[in-house]
């Protein structure tokens, strides 16, 4: 009897981001990881953004002034925006752990998500209007 | 009168090895009866090789829990009304997680043997089981009344579980939840068990297991309370190290 097919392994992790069948929990869940790995993406670009400094004061306000667009800006505010989505999820997470709100996580994700919302949008419009 | 809807019921098949596909099914339903009820009418009158487990039909053996239209689902207390509608259609697929037998049967092995391993009972005095609306003191002849625990080890936890989707170690939520539920103060060397990297801290809080759970267990909730217990004994540890 071959019973090979269907079982747990690290290589099925591309089932962490498959949105079906997926409920409340499951969306959290999904949402933790891809804005974990934007912002380990993010560090590493920041990294080398910061290496421009070796090659001194011109060669870092070249590059500032090349990343002065609406598209970088937009960029940032992605970054931003996978910051307070993951903090703001991260507390629901903690909580939960100490027994806190575990009946109610549903709920406490709606509520982090529509302040996450708020935020991201006043910075945002700050961020565009600067 | 009872209403008759036309569904297409998609089943998974797959023997001994071979790519998993469906055949498609065209039948006849009530929309008030059960998904294992098409399922056993496709298998009764067009394909007797459909292989899937069920038992009882009224949501205690725990046998015929199925992913249906991506969800899992016990099928003998899910409506078709629920899942589908008229001309619509119904995809019925093995639980994820376990190693799939034939069809839809999955080898349940692992589940078991774990659900062993951490003392899960299956019955328990009525006065530790969890009750909407206990009276605030049991009287005391109650205490030598047993029922049957929630938890009827259908596996559907496991399979909604991102995290046991990736680790064959982990025990998983109905395993946890069993643990909880036998008591970590009664049974203290289970501590160890689940605190562990494929205990508790492999959970990561998506909570799809208390989602799925056809029995209020509500194993995402307990396992949140071995996370609480497991806490508070590292603390303790911790300073009577010091």
């Amino acid at each position: 009897m071959d019973i090979r097919h269907n079982r747990p392994s690290p290589t099925k992790f591309w089932n962490w981001f498959n949105p079906v069948g997926r409920q409340t929990g499951g969306w959290a869940f999904i949402l933790h990881r891809i804005t974990a790995l934007g912002l380990t993406f993010y560090l590493y670009l920041h990294l080398a953004v910061l290496g421009q400094l070796a090659k001194g004061p011109e060669g870092y306000d070249g590059f500032l002034a090349l990343v002065r667009n609406p598209i970088a800006i937009a960029g940032e505010l992605l970054v931003v925006a996978a910051g307070i989505l993951h903090g703001l999820n991260g507390i629901r997470i903690i909580l939960t752990t100490f027994g806190l709100s575990v009946t109610r996580q549903k709920q406490l994700f709606y509520v982090l998500m529509v302040i996450a919302l708020v935020v991201i949008l006043i910075f945002g419009s700050r961020m565009f209007t600067a | 009168m009872s209403e008759h809807w036309n569904i297409l019921l998609k089943v998974s098949r797959q023997k001994q090895g071979e790519t998993p596909r469906f055949d498609d099914f065209k039948i006849e339903v009530d929309p008030d009866e059960y998904v294992l009820d098409a399922v056993e009418r496709v298998w009764a009158f067009m394909d007797r090789t459909v292989c899937f487990r069920h038992a009882c039909h009224h949501s205690t053996c725990g046998a015929c829990g199925m992913r249906v239209n991506d969800v899992e689902k016990l099928t003998c207390i899910t409506y078709i009304r629920d899942v589908t509608h008229d001309g619509g259609t119904l995809k019925v697929e093995p639980l994820r997680n376990f190693p799939v037998v034939s069809d839809l049967v999955v080898d349940m092995g692992s589940l078991y043997n774990r659900l062993e391993l951490v003392g899960a009972r299956s019955v328990l005095p009525v006065p530790e089981a969890e009750i909407e609306n206990p009276p605030a003191t049991w009287p005391e002849e109650y205490g030598q009344y047993i029922r049957l625990a929630d938890c009827i080890e259908c596996g559907l936890c496991i399979s909604a579980c991102p995290s046991a989707a990736t680790s064959s170690d982990y025990l998983g939520p109905a395993v946890l939840a069993g643990a909880q539920a036998n008591g970590l103060k009664r049974n203290p060397e289970l501590l160890d068990l689940v605190d562990s990297e494929d205990g508790v801290w492999r959970c990561h809080s998506a909570f799809e297991c208390t989602s799925v759970c056809p029995s209020f267990v509500d194993p995402g909730r307990r396992i949140m309370d071995l996370r609480t217990q497991v806490v508070k004994r590292r603390f303790v540890n911790l300073f009577r190290k010091a």
